[in-house]
C-alpha cells in the first residue's frame, strides 16, 4: 500500500515541484544579475498559458513529431515512479535499476531528437545532431559512475545503493564516492542541457542544442516538452543528491518518514538548484567542440572512481 | 521418434526439394515456391533447435554418406540454440525472398540464386549440428561457397559487387584454412576427429597445443563473425548482396562464428587460461567500438547495418571472453551470466538485424538507392516499412524497452558484479569492458537515430524517394513476423532462461537468470521488468496524448519556420553526413576523415569563384593500414614467384626431384 503511494506520489510531487525549481533558479539568477525576477511561480503560469494554445505541426512532420512530447513526459514520470527520491520503498522500484533508468532517460532524448529531425528544418537537424553527440558521450560516464556506485552497494538497484548510503554513511566520503559524484555531476549538467554544456536561455543558432530541437513546438506540445525538461532536471538533481547524500530518504513504510523524505527532497533541490543557478551566472558556455573534452574529463573521473572503489575498498 | 532428428531431416529434405524446384520452375513461380520451401526448411530447423533446447540430444553417425570419415551428427543444447536461430532467420528470409526476389528470372530470382538459397540454409543448419571435425569443415565450406554465390549474384550491377565478392571469397577462404589447420591439429593430437574423442583427450594436451589450436581456430571463426581486423568483407558483402541474403548472412551466418568459438573454447577444450579470453575480449571490445564508430559515420544504409553487425559481434565476443575469464578466475556464476548475455545477444541481434535488413531492402527496392543522403520522407509513402525500421532501430540501439537492451543489460551486470571478488586482471578488465559497452551503446544510439531520422523522416531528398511505393505483402509479412520476434524477446526474455541455463551449465554456476517478464538474476542482486516498463510507458504516453487531445484545442498544420526565407525545401534539411559531422569531429584522431576541397576561379579574376567542389570520405583506417600493404606484398610475392616458372621442363623436373628428396629425408629421419 505504502509502496504504491510512493510510486504514485513521487511522480506527482516531481510534476508539481519541477517548474517551481526552474522558477527558483531563474529567480536566483535574476537577483544575482541585479534584476527583480518574475517569482518562482512564473514557469507554472507559462505552462498554463501554453497548454491553452493550439499545437502546430510543421507541414512535413509525421506522427513522430506529435508522439514525442507525451513519450518524453512518460519516460520522466516512469523514472520518477522508480527512483528513490522520497523513499526507497517504491512499488515500481523493482522494475528497473540504475542502468535501465539511464536507458529510459536516453529514450526520452531519442524521442525528442527524432521529432526534431521530423520537422525537416535545418535547426531541428542541427539540434538533434548536437544532442545525440553529447548523449553518446554522456552515456559512458553515467554507466561508469553507476558502476562505481553499485560496486559500493553490491547491486545496481537504485534503492539498494541509497539504502547502503543510509546505513553506511562512512562510505559516502570515500574517494571512490567523491570521484563518482564529480563525474555524475558533470554528466547531469550535460544531460539536462545546463551551463556550461548548453545554455537553456539562448536562441542563438550557433549555440543552441536543446532549444534548437524544440523550436517548432508550440502550444500544449511545447508545454509538455518544457514540463518534461523541468522534470528531468529535478529528477537528476534529486537522484544525485540522494545517491551521495541520502539523509532524510524514507527507508521504511511509515507515513511520517514519507513526509520527512518529501521535505528533505525539497530542501536538497532548493540547495542544489541554488548552487547550479549561481554557478550558471558565473560560468560561460563552453564551445560545442570543447564539450567532448569536458565529458572526457568526467569519463576519466568515473573510471578513476571505479578503480578507487576496487583498490581502496 | 526423436524430434531433433525429424526436424533436421525435414529441413534438409525441404532445402533439397526447394533447390531442385529452383532449377526446374519457370520464373513466374520460382521465387514464391522456393521462398516457401526455404521457409519450411527454416521452420523445421527451428523445431529441431527448440527440441534440442528442451533437452533432447541426437547423436548419429552416418558412415556411408561420405567416403573416409563419414558424417557425424551431435546435437546438444548449444547446437540447438544456433539451429533454432538459423532456422528462425531462414523461415523469415524465405517468406521475404518470395516477395523480394521478383519474377524476372534474372539476378535474385535466377536459377542459381534461388538454388543456392536453400543450400545455404541447409549448410548453416548442419554447421552447429556437426559432431566431428570433417563434418563441421564440410558444412562450413558449403556454407561459404553457397553464400559467395549469393553475394555475387547481382554481379552485373557494377564493379562494386564483383569487388565485394572477391574480398568475401578471399577472407572466407583464408579463415577456412586457419580453422582447418587448427581443427586438424587438435584432431591429430587427440587421436580422433569426432567431437567426443577431442573432448576426452583435450585436457591431456600440452598447453602450447591447446593455446595454438584455440588462437588459430578462434581467429578463423572470428573472421567469419566479422571481428576487427578481419571485418572488411562485411560492409562490402552485406551492402552488395541482395537484402534477403544480407539478412541471412548478418543475422545467421555471422553468429555461427560465435558458435565455433564457444564450442571449441568451452566444450571441446573445456575452458582455458586467462590470456585466451583477454585476447578474445580485447578483439571484441575493439570491434564493438570501431564498428559502431564507422556505423555512426556511414551514409550507405546497408553499410551502416553491416558495421553495426561488426559492433554487435564485438559485444557478443566481449561477453564470451568475459565468460571465459570468469570461469578461469573461479567465478562460475558470473561466467554463466556473461555467456548467457552473449548467447541472448546473438538471438536478439538475429531478430532485429534481419528486420533492419528487410526494411532496408524494401527501401532499396522502392527507391533504387542505399544512400541515406538521398532518402528521407518515406514515413508518408512507406508507413509500414518505416514503422518496422523504427522498431528495429529501437531494439538495435539497445534502448529500453527493446530486446537489444536486455542482453546488454545482462552483459553489464556480469561485468559490474565481477569487481568485489575479482583478481587483479579482472579488476582492470571489468571497468574497461563496462566503458566499452557504454560508449558503444551511446554512439549506437546516435547511429540509429541518424539512420532512421534522416532516412525515413521529414521531406524526401530525391525524386526516387518522392515516388517510393510500399513493399509487397510477402515482404511486409516477413517484417511483421520479425518485429513480433523482437517484441517477444523484449517483453519476455525470461522465456529463454531454461534453455540458456542448460547451455551455460558447461561453465557451471547454476541458472544465470529466472523469471519470464520480470527478469531476476539469482547470482547477483538485479531485477528488470520489461513488461512493466512497456506497459507503464504505453499507458502514460497514451494517457497524456489522449488527455491533451480531449482537453486541448485541435492541432493545426503550418509551414515550418524558415528564418523568413520562404518555404523550406529538402535542400535545407540536415543530411546523414551533416548529422554525423560533430561525432566525426570528436573522433577525428581515430577515424582520420579525408576532405577534398577544390575551388575553381573564373579566368577573369582569381577573386571570383566559379564553383567549389567539396568531397569528404571516411576511409576504413584498419583496412588502409593493414590490408593495403598486405595486398601489395602478396602481389609482389606473386610477381617474384613467376620467375620460378620460366617454362623450362628441366627446371620443373628438378623441382620435382628436390621435393621428393626432401619428403624422403623427412620420412627417414622421423
Amino acid at each position: 500500500m505504502n509502496g504504491w503511494a510512493v510510486a504514485v506520489g513521487q511522480p506527482l510531487l516531481v510534476v508539481v515541484l519541477a517548474p517551481l525549481l526552474i522558477g527558483w533558479m531563474r529567480l536566483i539568477r535574476a537577483r544575482m544579475e541585479g534584476r527583480a525576477g518574475a517569482g518562482i511561480g512564473q514557469p507554472w503560469r507559462d505552462l498554463r498559458k501554453l497548454a491553452r494554445k493550439e499545437p502546430i505541426s510543421p507541414a512535413d512532420a509525421g506522427w513522430l513529431f506529435t508522439a514525442a512530447p507525451p513519450v518524453l513526459v512518460a519516460t520522466s514520470l516512469l523514472i520518477a515512479a522508480i527512483a528513490p527520491l522520497v523513499a526507497t520503498t517504491s512499488a515500481a522500484g523493482g522494475s528497473a535499476d540504475l542502468i535501465a533508468v539511464v536507458g529510459l532517460l536516453l529514450l526520452g532524448t531519442v524521442a525528442l531528437a527524432l521529432a526534431a529531425l521530423d520537422t525537416g528544418t535545418a535547426f531541428g537537424g542541427m539540434g538533434a545532431s548536437r544532442e545525440m553527440t553529447i548523449a553518446a558521450l554522456v552515456e559512458p560516464t553515467l554507466l561508469l559512475a553507476a558502476f562505481a556506485l553499485s560496486a559500493r552497494a553490491g547491486s545496481t538497484s537504485l534503492a539498494a545503493i541509497v539504502n547502503a548510503g543510509v546505513h553506511h554513511p562512512e562510505r559516502l566520503v570515500s574517494p571512490a564516492s567523491l570521484l563518482a559524484a564529480a563525474a555524475l555531476a558533470v554528466a547531469v549538467l550535460a544531460d539536462t542541457g545546463r551551463m556550461p554544456v548548453d545554455n537553456p536561455a539562448t536562441h542563438l543558432e550557433l549555440t543552441m542544442v536543446h532549444e534548437a530541437m524544440v523550436l517548432e513546438y508550440a502550444g500544449r506540445d511545447l508545454a509538455l516538452v518544457e514540463l518534461a525538461a523541468a522534470m528531468r532536471l529535478s529528477l537528476l538533481l534529486g537522484l544525485l543528491a540522494n545517491l551521495f547524500a541520502p539523509w532524510g530518504v524514507a527507508t521504511s513504510t511509515g507515513w511520517a518518514g514519507l513526509l520527512i523524505g518529501a521535505a528533505a527532497l525539497m530542501v536538497k533541490l532548493t540547495l542544489l538548484g541554488g548552487v547550479l543557478a549561481a554557478g550558471e551566472v558565473l560560468l560561460a558556455k563552453v564551445r560545442l567542440f570543447r564539450v567532448p573534452e569536458l565529458l572526457a574529463g568526467s569519463f576519466v573521473l568515473a573510471l578513476l572512481a571505479v578503480t578507487a572503489s576496487f583498490v581502496l575498498a | 521418434m526423436n524430434l531433433v532428428a525429424g526436424g533436421l531431416g525435414a529441413a534438409i529434405a525441404a532445402s533439397g526439394v526447394s533447390g531442385l524446384a529452383a532449377v526446374v520452375l519457370p520464373p513466374r513461380w520460382r521465387a514464391g515456391l522456393v521462398g516457401i520451401g526455404t521457409a519450411a526448411a527454416g521452420v523445421a530447423g527451428a523445431v529441431a533447435g527448440g527440441a534440442a533446447l528442451s533437452g533432447q540430444v541426437w547423436r548419429s553417425a552416418l558412415p556411408g554418406v561420405l567416403p573416409l570419415a563419414g558424417v557425424r551428427i551431435e546435437v546438444d543444447a548449444l547446437s540447438g540454440w544456433f539451429v533454432l536461430l538459423v532456422g528462425g532467420v531462414a523461415a523469415l528470409v524465405g517468406v521475404y525472398a518470395a516477395g523480394y526476389a521478383g519474377r524476372t528470372g534474372a539476378g535474385a530470382s535466377s536459377h542459381t540464386a534461388l538454388a543456392a538459397l536453400p543450400l545455404f540454409v541447409a549448410a548453416m543448419l548442419v554447421v552447429p549440428a556437426a559432431g566431428s571435425v570433417s563434418t563441421l569443415l564440410l558444412a562450413w565450406e558449403l556454407m561459404a561457397l553457397s553464400s559467395l554465390l549469393l553475394v555475387m549474384i547481382e554481379h552485373t550491377h557494377g564493379p562494386a559487387v564483383r569487388s565485394a565478392a572477391r574480398w568475401y571469397a578471399a577472407m572466407t577462404q583464408a579463415g577456412f584454412v586457419v580453422i582447418l589447420l587448427a581443427l586438424v591439429w587438435v584432431a591429430a593430437a587427440c587421436g580422433g576427429e569426432s567431437f567426443a574423442a577431442i573432448r576426452d583427450a583435450a585436457h591431456g594436451l600440452p598447453g602450447t597445443v591447446r593455446g595454438g589450436v584455440f588462437v588459430l581456430a578462434a581467429g578463423g571463426f572470428a573472421a567469419k563473425a566479422g571481428m576487427v581486423p578481419a571485418h572488411p568483407w562485411l560492409p562490402r558483402a552485406h551492402a552488395e548482396a541482395p537484402s534477403h541474403v544480407s539478412a541471412l548472412m548478418s543475422a545467421a551466418m555471422v553468429s555461427l562464428g560465435v558458435y565455433g568459438i564457444i564450442r571449441l573454447g568451452f566444450d571441446l577444450l573445456g575452458g582455458g587460461p586467462a590470456w585466451w579470453w583477454i585476447l578474445l575480449a580485447a578483439g571484441g571490445g575493439l570491434s564493438a567500438l570501431y564498428g559502431i564508430l564507422q556505423a555512426a559515420l556511414a551514409t550507405d544504409v546497408k553499410k551502416l547495418l553491416a558495421y553495426s553487425t561488426v559492433e554487435n559481434t564485438g559485444l557478443i565476443l566481449l561477453g564470451v571472453g568475459a565468460a571465459g575469464l570468469f570461469a578461469d578466475a573461479g567465478q562460475p556464476g558470473l561466467a554463466a551470466l556473461a555467456l548467457a548475455a552473449a548467447l541472448l545477444h546473438t538471438l536478439n541481434h538475429a531478430a532485429f538485424k534481419s528486420l533492419l535488413f528487410f526494411a532496408a531492402g524494401a527501401v532499396v527496392r522502392a527507391t533504387g538507392t542505399r544512400d541515406l543522403d538521398a532518402l528521407g520522407g518515406l514515413g508518408r509513402r512507406m508507413p509500414a516499412t518505416t514503422a518496422m525500421f523504427a522498431i528495429a532501430s529501437l531494439c538495435a540501439a539497445a534502448l529500453p524497452p527493446g530486446n537489444g537492451f536486455v542482453s546488454e543489460w545482462l552483459l553489464l551486470q556480469s561485468l559490474i558484479h565481477a569487481l568485489p571478488t575479482a583478481s587483479d586482471l579482472n579488476a582492470i578488465a571489468a571497468p574497461v569492458g563496462v566503458a566499452v559497452v557504454a560508449l558503444t551503446a551511446g554512439v549506437g544510439v546516435a547511429a540509429y537515430v541518424k539512420a532512421f531520422g534522416t532516412g525515413f523522416l521529414a521531406r524526401p531528398r530525391s525524386t526516387a524517394a518522392k515516388t517510393a511505393r510500399e513493399a509487397g505483402p510477402a515482404m511486409l509479412a516477413a517484417m511483421a513476423a520479425a518485429a513480433l520476434g523482437c517484441g517477444l524477446l523484449a517483453v519476455a526474455p525470461g522465456l529463454t532462461a531454461p534453455a540458456l541455463s542448460r547451455i551455460t551449465s558447461v561453465v557451471g554456476g547454476g541458472p544465470p537468470m529466472a523469471g519470464t517478464t520480470r527478469l531476476r538474476l539469482p547470482g547477483v542482486d538485479a531485477v528488470y521488468s520489461p513488461l512493466l516498463i512497456i506497459a507503464g510507458l504505453a499507458a502514460l504516453a497514451g494517457g497524456i496524448a489522449a488527455l491533451a487531445r480531449v482537453a486541448g484545442r485541435p492541432r493545426r498544420r503550418a509551414a515550418a519556420w524558415g528564418c523568413g526565407n520562404g518555404p523550406q525545401t529538402a535542400r535545407t534539411e540536415y543530411t546523414a553526413t551533416s548529422f554525423a559531422e560533430p561525432l566525426q569531429r570528436v573522433f577525428d584522431d581515430v577515424l582520420r576523415p579525408e576532405h577534398d576541397v577544390e575551388v575553381s576561379h573564373y579566368a577573369e579574376s582569381a577573386y571570383l569563384v566559379e564553383r567549389v567542389r567539396f568531397q569528404t570520405r571516411v576511409p576504413d583506417r584498419i583496412e588502409t593500414y593493414l590490408y593495403t600493404p598486405l595486398l601489395a606484398a602478396g602481389r609482389k610475392l606473386g610477381r617474384a614467384a613467376r620467375t620460378l616458372a620460366n617454362g623450362s621442363v628441366h627446371r620443373y623436373l628438378a623441382y620435382g626431384l628436390i621435393t621428393l628428396l626432401i619428403v624422403l629425408v623427412a620420412g627417414v629421419s622421423r
